[in-house]
Parts: C-alpha cells; sequence; structure tokens
C-alpha cells in the first residue's frame, strides 16, 4: 500500500443508497485469484447494457466524471457481501475515497486496508455534494482530516487514529500484529486447543 | 465485576493484548477458507515468507465457485476449475485440511462445519464471507472478513478489532403454523433496515428464538449481517447441547461434562446492558417476501407491494427504483404474481430441516411446468442425510432437480444462474440487483413458501398447501 498523499479531484456522483458490493462488483468476477485488473468490472450490470455497450445515463460514463478520483455516493455504501474484490475494484479504476453519509462495516474496513478513503459526512453536505454534481472539484487531505469543497469550505471528517496513521505511513495491519508475537505465544499457551481441524481427514 | 452481555464475556476472553488508543487483538479459535476470499491471502503469505500459524484451528472447503451438477465430470468453467485447483495447491502447501467433493463433507462453508461440531459455544471464529455470522447461533462471536484479515488470521491467528456496540433483539410469544425462523429475519430486517445493525452485535433472545431447532437459529444468525450487524448470538442452551452431542469433534466423556457446565455461563448477565433493544412479536408474524431489491423490502405474503405514492424524498424514489427493476407495481397484491424458477438452498435454508420443509410441501404434488425448480443441499451430510429420508425422490416425482452441494444460485458464480427479466423465489438471503444473475428478479422467503410457489407457479402462501 503506497503512503496515502493529500489530492485534487472532480467528483463522481452516484446517489443511489444501499449500493451493495454485489453492485460494486458482481459475483461473476469473484473467480480471480488476483486483486488485479477488477476496475473494468466495477459496477460492471449498471455501466453496460447485456451487449456489453456503456449505458450513457450512467454517472461513471459520463464525460464529466473521466478522472474522477473521488466517488460521491448514497448512505450505508458497501453493504452485502466481504468481498474485499469491491475495493480492489474501486481503486483499480482510479478512486481513492468514497464519500458517503454512511458505510457497512465490513467495507469501512476492507477499504481503509486497501488505501481507499471512506469519508463520512453529514447528510447537509453530502446534499450539497450531490447538488454541485459529478465534475465539481474538491481536495482530499488525511492528514488534516479534511474534504475541501469547490467553494473552499473545509469539512472536517472522522477517522480512527490507528487507520490514519496506518494509511498516511503505507503500512498494514498485518506487520502491526506481528509484533505481538510474544503476547500470541503467550496467549495460546494458556489455553487447550479443543481439537486438531486436520484430524478430520 | 461488572454485569457483562454475551458478547462482553466471548470478547474479553479473546483479547490478547492492547495499546492505548489502538485496537485490540482478538484471538481467533477456528478460521474457516473457502476458494474466493482465500487465494490472494495464501498469495500474501508467500510473498511475505510467512506459514499458517495454526492450520489446527484452520479449515477449508469448496462451495462458491463448485457446479452443483454430476460430480464426475469436469469443470467447465476454466477461471472456476483454476480457483479451485489453486485452493487445493494451497492447503496442501500450507497443511491447511480441505473438505473437498467426496471427502464426505464438503458444502456451504457455514453448513459442513457445525455438522462436524467444530463450532462450540464461547468460541471465536471468522471466515472471509460475511454470513459467517450464521455461526453465532451456537453462542459463538463470529463474523465475516475481507481478503487482508484472512492473511492476518493465518499468519497470527488474530485480528484487530474494535468493540462493537450491544443490541438486543427480543422475539416474544410462539409462531403460528407457516411461519419459520426465516419469517422472523425476514421480518426483523424489514423492521429495522439494511442499515439498522450497523456497528452493533445483535443477541436474539425470546420464546420464538428459544423453540426455535438449531438449523433455525441458524438461519436466524446467518442474515444478521443483511441489517449489517457483525455477528448475531443466541446463548448456547439444551438445544444446543444435544445438537453438539456425539458429534466428530465435540468434546467427550468427561470432557463433555465440563464443557457443558462452561458453555452454561454463557449468557448475559440480568441486568447488562444493552445499548439498543428491539422487540419482535413472534405470534403476530406470517409468512414473509421480498418484493424488492435489499433484504428490508419484505412483506407478509399476503400484504399489497408498498406504493411510492405513500412516500417521500429518498425513501420514494429508492422504492421507485426497486419497483421499477423488479417489474412490480405498488399496491398491488404480491401473491399469484408469476414464478420463473424458485431455489431451494444456501448457507441461509441449505440444511435438513430446510429440505423437510420444501419436502413436505412437494410431497404428492408437481411442481408447476412452467417453474423451474432446484434443490441444492448444503453439503454432502445434508444430501446423504436427505437420500436416507427419501427427500430426493419426493423433490424428482414432483419435478424437481436435486442438486450436488455448494453455494450455487444463492450468488450465480458458478454456474446455476437465472435468465434476465426472470423472477426466482429463493431461500437465500440477498435480492440485490442482478445477485442470482445480470437482470434476474429474485424473491427472498422460506422454504415452505419457495416450495408452495414451485406448486402454484406463482407467489403462494404455504399455508394454503397445509
Amino acid at each position: 500500500m503506497n503512503p496515502f498523499t493529500p489530492f485534487e479531484s472532480p467528483i463522481a456522483v452516484l446517489p443511489v443508497d444501499n449500493i451493495d458490493t454485489d453492485q460494486i462488483i458482481p459475483a461473476r468476477f469473484l473467480k480471480t485469484t488476483t486483486k488485479e485488473g477488477l476496475g473494468k468490472a466495477v459496477f460492471s450490470d449498471w455501466r453496460y447494457d447485456a451487449a456489453g455497450q456503456p449505458r450513457p445515463d450512467f454517472a461513471l460514463n459520463q464525460g464529466v466524471a473521466r478522472g474522477a478520483q473521488v466517488l460521491v455516493a448514497g448512505d450505508n455504501f458497501g453493504c452485502g457481501s466481504s468481498r474485499e474484490h469491491a475495493p480492489w475494484a474501486l481503486t483499480d479504476f482510479g478512486f481513492r475515497a468514497v464519500v458517503s453519509t454512511s458505510f457497512a462495516d465490513i467495507f469501512f474496513g476492507n477499504a481503509l486496508k486497501n488505501g481507499l478513503l471512506p469519508i463520512k459526512v453529514s447528510p447537509e453536505v453530502h446534499a450539497k455534494l450531490v447538488g454541485q454534481g459529478s465534475g465539481a472539484e474538491v481536495k482530499v487531505d488525511l492528514e488534516a482530516q479534511t474534504l475541501t469543497l469547490a467553494d473552499g469550505t473545509a469539512i472536517e471528517f472522522p477517522v480512527d487514529p490507528f487507520s490514519k496513521r496506518c494509511m498516511l505511513m503505507g503500512v498494514d495491519e498485518l506487520g502491526y500484529l506481528q509484533q505481538f508475537e510474544s503476547e500470541i505465544a503467550r496467549f495460546e499457551g494458556g489455553r487447550t486447543a479443543p481439537y486438531d481441524t486436520r484430524s478430520v481427514l | 465485576m461488572a454485569l457483562r452481555t454475551l458478547y462482553d464475556k466471548i470478547w474479553d476472553e479473546h483479547i490478547v493484548a492492547q495499546r492505548d488508543g489502538e485496537p485490540a487483538l482478538l484471538y481467533i479459535d477456528l478460521h474457516l477458507a473457502h476458494e474466493v476470499t482465500s487465494p490472494q491471502a495464501f498469495d500474501g503469505l508467500r510473498t511475505r515468507g510467512l506459514k499458517v500459524r495454526r492450520p489446527d484451528r484452520t479449515i477449508a472447503t469448496i462451495d462458491h465457485s463448485i457446479p452443483t451438477t454430476d460430480r464426475s465430470l469436469p469443470i467447465t468453467d476454466p477461471i472456476a476449475a483454476k480457483q479451485i485447483e489453486q485452493l487445493r495447491t494451497n492447503c496442501r502447501e500450507f497443511g491447511v485440511p480441505l473438505c473437498g467433493p467426496g471427502s464426505g463433507h464438503q458444502g456451504v462453508v457455514h453448513v459442513f462445519s457445525p455438522e462436524l461440531g467444530l463450532v462450540q459455544p464461547g468460541m471465536t471464529l471468522v471466515c472471509g464471507d460475511s454470513h459467517t455470522a450464521t455461526h453465532g447461533a451456537f453462542g459463538v462471536l463470529a463474523f465475516g472478513i475481507g481478503t487482508s484479515q484472512v492473511e492476518m488470521v493465518l499468519a497470527t491467528q488474530c485480528l484487530l478489532q474494535k468493540r462493537s456496540r450491544n443490541m438486543k433483539v427480543e422475539v416474544t410469544g410462539r409462531l403460528r403454523p407457516g411461519v419459520t425462523a426465516k419469517d422472523i429475519i425476514l421480518a426483523l430486517i424489514a423492521k429495522i433496515g439494511v442499515g439498522g445493525g450497523t456497528g452493533a452485535v445483535i443477541e436474539y433472545g425470546g420464546e420464538a428464538i428459544r423453540s426455535l431447532s438449531m438449523e433455525g437459529r441458524m438461519t436466524i444468525s446467518n442474515m444478521t449481517i443483511e441489517a449489517g450487524a457483525r455477528s448475531g448470538l443466541i446463548a448456547p442452551d439444551e438445544v444446543t447441547f444435544e445438537y453438539l452431542k456425539g458429534r466428530r469433534f465435540a468434546p467427550q466423556g468427561a470432557d463433555w461434562d465440563a464443557a457443558v457446565a462452561k458453555w452454561k455461563t454463557l449468557v448475559s448477565d440480568e441486568g447488562a446492558h444493552f445499548d439498543e433493544i428491539v422487540t419482535l412479536d413472534g405470534s403476530a408474524l406470517e409468512p414473509m417476501i421480498t418484493f424488492g431489491t435489499n433484504p428490508a423490502m419484505g412483506i407478509p405474503v399476503t400484504a399489497a407491494i408498498p406504493d411510492p405514492a405513500n412516500l417521500s424524498g429518498v425513501e420514494r424514489e429508492g422504492l421507485i427504483k426497486a419497483l421499477e427493476y423488479m417489474g412490480m407495481e405498488g399496491g398491488k397484491p404480491i401473491l399469484g404474481r408469476p414464478v420463473d424458477v424458485v431455489f431451494v438452498g444456501s448457507c441461509t435454508n441449505g440444511r435438513i430441516e430446510d429440505l423437510r420443509d420444501a419436502a413436505s410441501i412437494l410431497k404428492g404434488r408437481k411442481v408447476n411446468p412452467k417453474v423451474r425448480t432446484l434443490i441444492v443441499p448444503g453439503s454432502e451430510v445434508v444430501k446423504k442425510e436427505a437420500e436416507a429420508e427419501g427427500l430426493d425422490r419426493i423433490f424428482v416425482e414432483a419435478g424437481a432437480e436435486w442438486r450436488e452441494p455448494g453455494c450455487s444460485m444463492c450468488l450465480a458464480m458458478n454456474g446455476d444462474m437465472i435468465q434476465p427479466g426472470e423472477t426466482c423465489v429463493a431461500t437465500s438471503n440477498r435480492n440485490f440487483e442482478g445477485r442470482q444473475g445480470p437482470g434476474g428478479r429474485t424473491l427472498l422467503a422460506s422454504p415452505l413458501t419457495a416450495a408452495a410457489s414451485a406448486v402454484a407457479g406463482t407467489v403462494a402462501d404455504p399455508r394454503s398447501f397445509a
């Protein structure tokens, strides 16, 4: 994961509530064994018609949304399955942040682990962004925890200090966990394993 | 000592370490793996030069991508075949036991593991699958994780976690005939919404929950994630102990008695604090069915489809969008709506009791000839049990297809899918747009309602088939 640096970008607005991970990346694309290349399938069933042609009315197919690194989506974004393919697909497509009034838990955690910043804003700020529409410029600064709108208003957003540090430094949680080897070993020493799953074979 | 909920107790018991201002290290007792969300995690281990820390606390099966057709034939989808082969390679290389087809145990990851007695009260359990919540039915803190976390658990047997809020759902009264666990959970999600449990761990209680079998309880816990909550616990009781006794990995002899004594302490203390309490009158419930594109869009099967005219703002827009996708009209009854496909199976309703329910309707009846009906057992164990009871013959004689175990048409990644515009009454857990195939329309319901609809050829009330 690369360190998360401040950036400016136009937004792409997709103001639909409860966008589930089956819309972000349909299950038939999950047969891959790598993380790469999923961007071409992001929102596949909304982006393309049955003949594989782009639907002109879909937000991401419109010229004003081109190059957007910030997706503005409706409430409860990322509900449904735990597939990490959802943030992989969004980042592979080019997104670095998603703005919503709320996120589903598993998606929220998965996004943070993949350099995709979930930005939670108030319904008022959300309505303002939706009103401005795709193409409006914003600035994202994780260090300052601010989302700056086109008119210069800086909106603060919450992020837990631990995830923030990991994202800013570009380090992952596994490295952190490994520092606890002796604590884990001690914990395991104090417990008897209930069984050995390998005896199933 | 402070009063604690069941969740608090399991949490406290599994904290390895916690530094100030940082998330806690939660120890994981059992890790379930499958072919879809694990390959990138095993690759990560290779890249970092790590091994699986506790293969004895890890077990894998193949469920999502595997065809449910004749197992003696090769897998025709080369990408699915490669993914499955990759899991075999990874399990071999890292020493993880794999219950593949023909092992006698292969099945949907959340069906095969309780059957083996691997899931025991008080444990922590994770899997790269959101329906891991299923195992909460045993009083287990069980939740779905992403692939990065699969890698973390493989490497360290721990996860970084923040404590969730405590939510209690009390389902009072006794269910009426024709009403099942599936109807309880669909009614609850309709009541609290798809985000109603976000950030929470739910504990289910009340007479209606206590009266359920383990299969029914698993159906409830399974769909907890559809209300946004990570995990849905049910305190263990005699029903739980009875289910576990004698299973392959359950404690034996004196160990069994000691285990039961410990498990009996796994209840929320009287007066323990819940951040939110929701009550549902179980005796007033009717068979439920969904009409829209998320699991909260559910109504009693006898009710009318909600009319957007009665709503305003984003709710109205959301309903209009859903009804348009589903080809439905607000204000009209859902009963009698034509059905093209019926799917009985999945981690929600692919257990023996679910198949018995479906068979109770299909026995001596015929599936409507225009309805394609798939009955997919949740595991090889369920399949064998159903065949021993003669359920397979009931299904086949009724004109349904009796398949091999797997996730199948729940998420349509193994080739079992519905066609654009088709309507499927499914016993699975998600009715998202395209979930069962692009353009497909899913109505979630119980095995009873699904089987009744297969016979009628339209959405039907199972109580009229009693």
